[in-house]
This record gives C-alpha cells, sequence and structure tokens, in this order.
C-alpha cells in the first residue's frame, strides 16, 4: 500500500481555500481546505448528496464556487474565460456516464481536442490517439462507433480521449458507478496503470478495494465539508471519526 | 407477429385453420374495396353524363379566358389551361420554398433564443411561440392580407424609400434588373468567384488536417465574392439594367411588383410556421445530453467549436425529421392562398378553371396528385437522409 | 473516537441571490446579455404599450353604430353587436337556448371524464359517447318530438366550429384506431389497404379533402342521395383526420413491449380480444396528449370550411367585416377571432402537457 506524499514546500498541484458553494439557498460546500502536491492520487468518498462530486467538478469550472479560491498548478479559477480554458487543457475528466461523442468513431473521439484546441496536425494527433488507445488496451476498436463497444470499453476509450491532451491532472467522477460488474475490473486496471505512471489523480468512488491499492490520501466527505482524511491504511483500519466509522460499516461488507 | 392464439389446430377447416382464414379474410378485403370502387366509378359515370359533363383530359388545351395576376412564364388569356396549371404550380412553389426558407431562419434563431439563459429573451420567444402556434394559418392569413396589406394607402399615396421601392394596397414595387451589355462577363466573374470560393475552403480543409493552423475561409472568401464580380464591373461597365417603378395616372409602370396576395401569404406563413420550427430546434437542442457538453468543455473546446462540432451535429440528426414534416405542412399550406385569390395552383386550377369546365373529377386528381408526388419525394428524402446519418449502434 | 460537529449552514453571499443574484445570473451575466436584454427591453416597449393603448385604453366598448367609434382605438362595439352571429351564425334568435343546452349538457356529461377517481369511467364513457351525439342532433336540428326543425344551412359561427371539430374528432377517432390496427397486421392485402388510405390523406392539403367532398361526392353517389353541405364537409374531415389519428395511435401501439401481446396470447385470447382488452387500453392510454394535439390541429382546421361556403367563427366574423355598416373593422374582427381560437388551442395544449406529466409518472420503466 503506498504511503501518504510528505507535503513538502513545493507549490502545490491543486489548492482549495476556504471554498464555499451554494444551489440556490442549499449550502453544498463548507469551507473546503485540499492541498494535492504532484503525483498524489487521491480517493473522495462519502454518502451520496455529501458533495463529493460537486467538488471535483469546482476543479475544472463544470460548478462555480461562490467563495474561496481554486488554485489549479499555479492558475487561479475566476471568472475569466482564458483562465478557466487553460486549466481545463491541463485536466482530463472521466464522468459516471462516458459521454463519449456519438456521432464520431473513438479515434475522432480521441483527436478532436487535440486538433480543435491543441491545433495538432491530424497525422500527430492520430498518432498519440493510437498511442493512449494501447494503453488502455483497445486499439483495435479505433474506427468503431461508441454504440457498437461495451461499457469497459467505452469508459476505457473515454480515459484515453482524457489523455490525448496530455493533462497534468485526471478526475474521476464515479468512473465505474455505471458499469456492470464484470467490467468494473478492466477500468479499475488502466487507472492503476495510470496511477503507477506518476498521474496526479483525484478519484470520486466507492471501490474501497482501489482505494487501498493505489491511493496516497483517503478523504471522507459528509454534508459538504471534509470529515477526515488520512493515509489509506490509517484510514480504513483506525477512523477517527464516529462519522467515518459509521460509513465504513455501511458500504464494507 | 407470430402469437400462440393463432398457431394451426389439428384438423383445420376453413373456419378454424387461422392461416386459411387470414387468406379468406383478405380475400373479401379486397373484393369489397374493388367492388365499393366500382360503385363509385359506375354512379359517376352516370351522373356525368346525366350532367353533360366530358370527361378526359383534352380540356387541357382548351384556350383558358381568364388573366392571372401573377405569372412566373409568359402567360396571356389565350393560353392554354394546360398552361393554367403550369403558372400555378410554379407559384405554388414559389411561395413555399420563400416560405421554407425565412421560416427556417426565423424558426432556428426563435429555438435558439428560447434556450438562451436570458430570460427576457427566453420569455419572449416563449410568448412568441405560443401565441402564434395557437392561432389557425388561414386567420393569420386573412389577418395580413385584409388588415394590413389592403389597408396601406393607394398608388398614389405610396410609402416610398427614396424613389425606388413603393408600398402600397397593390403591392411593393421594386427595380427589375435586365441584363446588360456587360451581363456575360460579370456572370462569368461570379461563377468563377464561387468555384474559387469551394477550392478555397477545400484547401484550407487539408491544410488544417496537415498542420493544424486554420485558415479563416469567411474572411478569404469576402475578397473574392466582391473583387472579381467588382473588376468585371470596372473593365466592363454596367451589367445590369434596371427598370424603376414610375407613378402614371392611378398606378405604377415598369419595375417588378410583389402582390399584396404573395406577400400577406407569405408573411403568415412564414410566422406560422416559424413557431413550429422553432419548437422542433428546442427539442433536439435538448436531447443532446449535458454531459456531451460537459465532456467537450472539459477538454479545453471553447463554447463556438463545443456547439458546432460536438452539439449541432448531433441535435441535427434530432431536429431534421420533423423539420421536413414542417416543410410539408407548409408546402400544404400554401393550397390556404384560396382564401385571399393568390393564383397559386388550388385556387387557379381546382377553383376557376373547375368552375368553367366542370371537370371535376380530373382536376381535383391533378391537383391532388402533384401534392400527393411532392410528400412521397419528400418522405424518401427523409427515409435516405435518416438511414445514412444514423449513429451507428450494436 | 471523535465525534465531528458539522459546521452551521450559512446564508449564501448577497450578490448571488435573491432578486439582485437572479438579476446578474439572468439578465447582465456578461456584457453580450447585457446588450440582448435591453435589446429585448426595447422589443417589448415598442409592442406592448401601443397595443394596450389600443385595445383597452383607448378603445370604444358600448354603442351600437359605427358612428360610436369615436376615438381611435379598437371599436369593440362591432364585436358586441355582432356577437349573437359570432357564436350562433343564422341560427334563429328565440331558438338559441336550444345550442346553449347542447353545450350545457356537453359539458356537464363530460365533467365526470375528467375525476380521476370516478369509477367505471370506461363504460360511462362509451355510454356518454352514444348517448350524447343523438341528443344533441336532436337539439340542434329538431325535426321530430317536438322541436322545429333548424337546418344546417343555418348554423354557423363557434357553434359550427364547435361542431365540426367534435364530430370530426368522434367520427375520426373509431376509424383511426381500426387504421392503425391494420397497419400492424400481418395480413398483407390489409397493410397495403390501410398503408395506401393513410398516407394518402396525409399528403394531401385539407382543402383539396374539403374541394374533393363537396363537388365530388354528389358524383359519387347514386342519383337522388344526397348529402347537405355539412355532411359532405364533415366526410371530407372525418376521413382527413382518421389517417393523422392512424399514425398517433401506432406510435402508441409501438411503444407497448412485446411481451404483453405475447402474454395476453398466451393466456388464449384472440386479436380481437387481445386488442379491446390487454394492448389498446395501454396503447390509448400513452398517446393521449398525441391525441389532443391531434384535436388541437383539426379545432384549427375548421376555419377552412369557409373555402365551401359554410359559416364557422372565421367566416362568420370575415363575413361581418364586409358588411358596409361596419367598413373597417377588419383588424378587431380578426382579433377577436384569434383571441377566440387562442383560447381554446391553448387551454388544450396546456391541458396535454398536464396530462403528458401526469401520465409520464405512471408509465416508469
Amino acid at each position: 500500500m503506498p504511503e501518504a506524499i510528505k507535503q513538502t514546500s513545493a507549490e502545490p498541484m491543486i489548492l482549495m481555500e476556504g471554498v464555499h458553494k451554494w444551489y440556490g439557498q442549499f449550502h453544498v460546500l463548507k469551507d473546503i481546505n485540499l492541498s494535492v502536491q504532484q503525483g498524489e492520487r487521491i480517493v473522495l468518498c462519502g454518502p451520496s448528496g455529501s458533495g463529493k462530486s460537486t467538488a471535483i467538478r469546482c476543479l475544472n469550472r463544470l460548478e462555480e464556487h461562490q467563495q474561496g479560491r481554486i488554485i489549479i498548478d499555479g492558475t487561479e479559477l475566476t471568472h475569466d474565460l482564458k483562465h478557466i480554458e487553460a486549466v481545463r487543457r491541463e485536466v482530463g475528466m472521466v464522468f459516471q456516464h462516458f459521454n463519449l461523442f456519438p456521432h464520431l468513431t473513438v479515434l475522432q473521439n480521441c483527436t478532436l481536442a487535440p486538433m480543435w484546441v491543441r491545433k495538432m496536425p491530424k497525422r500527430e494527433a492520430e498518432e498519440v490517439a493510437m498511442h493512449y488507445l494501447e494503453r488502455v488496451r483497445i486499439p483495435e476498436q479505433a474506427h468503431k462507433y461508441p454504440g457498437q463497444l461495451s461499457g469497459g470499453q467505452q469508459q476505457r476509450v473515454a480515459i484515453a480521449r482524457a489523455l490525448c491532451m496530455k493533462p497534468k491532472i485526471m478526475l474521476f467522477d464515479e468512473p465505474t458507478s455505471a458499469l456492470d460488474p464484470e467490467m468494473v475490473k478492466e477500468v479499475l486496471d488502466t487507472m492503476v496503470g495510470l496511477a503507477e505512471d506518476g498521474m496526479t489523480m483525484l478519484c470520486v468512488t466507492h471501490e474501497m478495494g482501489f482505494a487501498r491499492t493505489v491511493a496516497n490520501r483517503v478523504i471522507f466527505l459528509d454534508k459538504g465539508e471534509i470529515v477526515e482524511q488520512n493515509e489509506p491504511n490509517a484510514f480504513f483500519t483506525n477512523p477517527q471519526n464516529e462519522r467515518t466509522k459509521l460509513f465504513l460499516s455501511q458500504i464494507i461488507h | 407477429m407470430q402469437t400462440t392464439a393463432n398457431a394451426p389446430r389439428p384438423g383445420g377447416s376453413v373456419w378454424t385453420d387461422p392461416k386459411a382464414r387470414a387468406w379468406l379474410f383478405q380475400i373479401i378485403a379486397v373484393i369489397a374495396v374493388v367492388a365499393l370502387g366500382w360503385f363509385l366509378f359506375d354512379n359517376t359515370q352516370t351522373n356525368l353524363e346525366k350532367r353533360g359533363i366530358t370527361s378526359g383530359f383534352s380540356f387541357l388545351n382548351n384556350s383558358a379566358g381568364f388573366g392571372i395576376a401573377q405569372h412566373l412564364i409568359d402567360y396571356d388569356e389565350s393560353n392554354s389551361y394546360g398552361r393554367v396549371f403550369v403558372v400555378g404550380l410554379l407559384n405554388t412553389l414559389l411561395v413555399s420554398v420563400i416560405g421554407i426558407v425565412l421560416a427556417t431562419l426565423l424558426g432556428f434563431l426563435l429555438g435558439v433564443a428560447r434556450l438562451s439563459p436570458n430570460w427576457l429573451i427566453s420569455k419572449l420567444a416563449t410568448v412568441y411561440i405560443e401565441i402564434f402556434r395557437n392561432i389557425p394559418p388561414l386567420l393569420q392569413i386573412f389577418f395580413w392580407y385584409f388588415a394590413v396589406m389592403l389597408s396601406l394607402p393607394g398608388p398614389r399615396q405610396s410609402m416610398g424609400v427614396g424613389e425606388t421601392f413603393f408600398l402600397n394596397s397593390r403591392g411593393l414595387y421594386m427595380p427589375a434588373p435586365s441584363p446588360a451589355d456587360n451581363f456575360g462577363l460579370f456572370a462569368g466573374a461570379v461563377i468563377v468567384a464561387i468555384i474559387g470560393v469551394v477550392l478555397l475552403s477545400r484547401w484550407s480543409k487539408s491544410r488544417f488536417e496537415a498542420t493544424g493552423k486554420l485558415f479563416p475561409v469567411s474572411m478569404g472568401s469576402i475578397p473574392l465574392l466582391i473583387g472579381l464580380p467588382g473588376l468585371a464591373i470596372l473593365l466592363g461597365g454596367n451589367p445590369l439594367q434596371w427598370s424603376v417603378p414610375e407613378l402614371s395616372g392611378f398606378n405604377f409602370r415598369g419595375g417588378w411588383v410583389l402582390i399584396p396576395e404573395l406577400m400577406a401569404l407569405t408573411l403568415a406563413l412564414t410566422i406560422y410556421t416559424a413557431a413550429f420550427i422553432a419548437e422542433n430546434v428546442r427539442s433536439g437542442i435538448m436531447a443532446v445530453s449535458h454531459g456531451q457538453t460537459e465532456a467537450a468543455r472539459s477538454l479545453g473546446m471553447p463554447a463556438g467549436k463545443t456547439l458546432r462540432l460536438v452539439i449541432i451535429p448531433q441535435a441535427l440528426r434530432v431536429i431534421i425529421p420533423p423539420l421536413t414534416s414542417q416543410y410539408l405542412n407548409l408546402a400544404k399550406n400554401s393550397s390556404l392562398a384560396a382564401g385571399i385569390g393568390y393564383p397559386d395552383m388550388v385556387s387557379l386550377f381546382a377553383g376557376t378553371v373547375l368552375n368553367q369546365t366542370g371537370q371535376a373529377i380530373e382536376v381535383i386528381a391533378i391537383t391532388m396528385s402533384v401534392y400527393l408526388a411532392i410528400s412521397i419525394s419528400i418522405s424518401m428524402l427523409m427515409n435516405w437522409y435518416n438511414k445514412r446519418i444514423a449513429l451507428i449502434e450494436r | 473516537m471523535q465525534t465531528h460537529t458539522f459546521k452551521p449552514d450559512l446564508p449564501p453571499p448577497a450578490l448571488s441571490v435573491g432578486v439582485v443574484g437572479w438579476l446578474r445570473a439572468n439578465l447582465f451575466s456578461s456584457w453580450f446579455n447585457t446588450l440582448l436584454t435591453l435589446f429585448a427591453a426595447y422589443l417589448v416597449w415598442l409592442i406592448i404599450p401601443p397595443l394596450i393603448q389600443w385595445a383597452l385604453i383607448d378603445a370604444d366598448w358600448t354603442g351600437t353604430t359605427r358612428a360610436d367609434c369615436t376615438s381611435g382605438g379598437a371599436c369593440w362595439v362591432f364585436v358586441q353587436q355582432r356577437f349573437g352571429q359570432f357564436m350562433y351564425g343564422f341560427y334563429p334568435t328565440e331558438l338559441r337556448w336550444r345550442v346553449d343546452l347542447t353545450l350545457w349538457l356537453a359539458v356537464i356529461g363530460a365533467a365526470p371524464l375528467f375525476i380521476p377517481q370516478m369509477p367505471r369511467k370506461a363504460i360511462y364513457g362509451l355510454v356518454f359517447l352514444v348517448v350524447y351525439p343523438l341528443l344533441a342532433y336532436w337539439l340542434l336540428h329538431g325535426g321530430f318530438f317536438g322541436l322545429t326543425t333548424v337546418s344546417t344551412s343555418r348554423w354557423g359561427g363557434l357553434m359550427l366550429t364547435l361542431v365540426i371539430a367534435a364530430v370530426g374528432i368522434a367520427g375520426a377517432l373509431p376509424l383511426g384506431i381500426v387504421l392503425a390496427l391494420g397497419r400492424r397486421s400481418d395480413m398483407p392485402a390489409i397493410r397495403v389497404i390501410c398503408v395506401t388510405f393513410i398516407e394518402f390523406w396525409r399528403g394531401v392539403p385539407l382543402i383539396t379533402v374539403l374541394f374533393m367532398s363537396s363537388v365530388m361526392l354528389p358524383l359519387f353517389l347514386p342519383e337522388g342521395l344526397s348529402f347537405d353541405k355539412l355532411v359532405r364537409a364533415l366526410i371530407g374531415v372525418i376521413l382527413f383526420q382518421s389517417a393523422y389519428i392512424a399514425e398517433v395511435v401506432r406510435g402508441g401501439l409501438q411503444a407497448i413491449p412485446k411481451g404483453q401481446y405475447e402474454a395476453a396470447a398466451a393466456m388464449g385470447l384472440g386479436y380481437w380480444r387481445m386488442m379491446g382488452l390487454v394492448i389498446l387500453p395501454q396503447a390509448l392510454k400513452l398517446v393521449i396528449p398525441g391525441i389532443v394535439n391531434t384535436f388541437i390541429a383539426l379545432f384549427k382546421d375548421t376555419s377552412l370550411v369557409i373555402i365551401i361556403g359554410l359559416f364557422d367563427l372565421l367566416n362568420s366574423i370575415k363575413q361581418a367585416t364586409t358588411d358596409p355598416a361596419w367598413l373597417g373593422m377588419a383588424t378587431e374582427g380578426y382579433v377577436f377571432a384569434a383571441l377566440i381560437f387562442w383560447i381554446f388551442c391553448f387551454g388544450m395544449s396546456r391541458y396535454s402537457q398536464h396530462l403528458e406529466r401526469k401520465l409520464d409518472t405512471g408509465h416508469k420503466r
């Protein structure tokens, strides 16, 4: 089991300071303070409605925070569109429902953003795409359409698509929750491979086995607040909080 | 579908064997339809003889004997009924095509406006749609024609722009161009410019794929489209002669006129159909799941490119089938022209010609066949298009 | 073991909620948005105040003749004077109570169908649908059992519009259901006949259908058998609308999972019992919104009978605007007509949306 990475004085990759978010009157994130170093793998867990998805979606501005600061790799996330798009180029995201573009082939899904955002020539973009499709072990599906693939294959394509932009950070929003049980492993294996290559990852998931294998830190959120965070061994065997203990007893059976 | 209720039972006679029963039923049905057809046909023959109405299509060669207010091809009273049909058909197509183009533009604008995050704009679009969807098109045509067009001032008090455009109760008068000496060169220059634009966009696309650098095709086309024809004018002189409408006596001479019937019909059909198209556009865009936008944005794609490359291609798949159905409705609704006397196919052919010749069967049969032909071709086009762009799934 | 104390819920920052927050988010979120808001506000300012001025503030409401319309606003005196004709057509004034009674009977009779808790609704509905038309025909047309005859040529106005719409949908619905079943039949001859019928009526404009039924029907029928003009129009409308209803019902039949057909067949139900007891009740419930939409379209289409000389609401108003005593009233007349049609159509479409929402939750898959 990997150890917690020491918080060095180097610039953190992700910094959330005093972040609050409201939906209308509903206070959904309360005073979130989080610092993530390069190469760290963080797992966020918590009951549904705890705000964990909202928290990571704030990191690429799919959700807006109303108070506090979020700084990604030195760029602060504000209303400034230029900053937002700069951050999004460096942050990749994998969604629960894959969100592949159904009218494009797998290869075109992967080359779309590199060609139109990073202005890569088509041939170069396709080489990069094939490289990552091989990484996720489905290069032979390159010319198929998403509708022809299984759920597990689609999610792996989604991971490859995000990787083609060569991001510095990867966010995973419950990547295996919509998959049939027999396909969960292939996606988790891909994510483990990514972790071993040193990618900075934040993952919202219920897969505690994955947390044990790969995470440096597990963070437990409830009611919009960080209740407890620790390295996985300590977190699972010796939770410090009543709420954490209750939650763990509910999901590990 | 084969159901177990219809499985053949042993020892089947005609009454209990479902297959035999099915055959019997179908034979009876076909006989009934044919018998009904024969019955109607027979009656019609008798009735036509009794009334002394001739049959057959030779009447199409007879001279018509009436004038038509708007004819896109040459026509005068001595022309045949057959020519009247063609004039009417062209008028129907004219108002249909103009209506379809304008309604599409307005409808897309309204559909997008309805989805705008700006509350005021979206509410205004909603109000427009809910008002004009729920008022019968004929009523809207009447309003535009009787309450607006006919209330315009007479020719002598026309509302005008400069001395070239005049709007009055007889119509909208505008200058009419006709080819002058330099027209050939000018037309050639326009054609060359268009070919140039096509080649330019092809080149820029292959350049983008090779190097990733975008060439602004639209910016580059404008100099071509303006420059080449402009050069032709500079070199050879004026390509067009204009005949400007002038008031002489009680009316205008010269120039073109858009008759008020055409204007009222086009306005009403455009406004009415645009409301339905707007709803189609809105449901098409809403059908694309929000996750698609999120995925594209999280890859760093800016809003404009996301719309163009991800959202709109998917939205169009949902928009186009009902859109063509609206186009068909507009073409059918153009027959409402009969209510205000716009000389379209129905009011000329199934109206005046039918009254004059009394040959109801032939006239209505021809009219209906034309509409059926239009419907069927649009349906076939739609089916072909749907098959072609269907999302490929397992 | 620690117990975590949760932080209290704070109210959101003032500028992001409340009226100010809403304004910022919806109207002024960017400079482009602000421009749009100003443009939209300008449009509203251009249209609404003059409209209200013309229609309400400056309008004339009381009087008896054209001369009473002195102000520059709308002359509603015209509508008020001709109101009877717009509502009843040429129906004799002293007999108008019969029309009113017919309407009230329809409303009272149909009311129980809208109460959700009403038991045995289907049977009551069927009985009502058989008894009421006979009753209505007797009341409106008369000619036996003590009521004087009022020939259909005197029917007009909104009353005629409603008659055409109601008879149209009542006739088109059963015919459309039969056509939809026929189109999905296994028997090729039946299927071809139904498809041809449906595609024919859907491909031609209603005006040509009305022409056809008013001009050609007399030729199709044997000597001596003739229908009056209204009946000819009704036949045309019913045949035309049945094709559209057939397509709507077909959509519903397609949406019923195959398992329903199989289960019904496995129970030993023959074709008609299967359709009548299992499939159609579900399919029709699914497409009620579609049927209401078809009815709305039919209601708008009734205005076309002007072409064959029937005096529905639109034609009555058009006639009135050509009356020499009331020249220049075209705008008032058509605005009034638009208002009536709009109230009916918008009301029905709202009801259809309400139905869709209500039925949607019941059909969770």
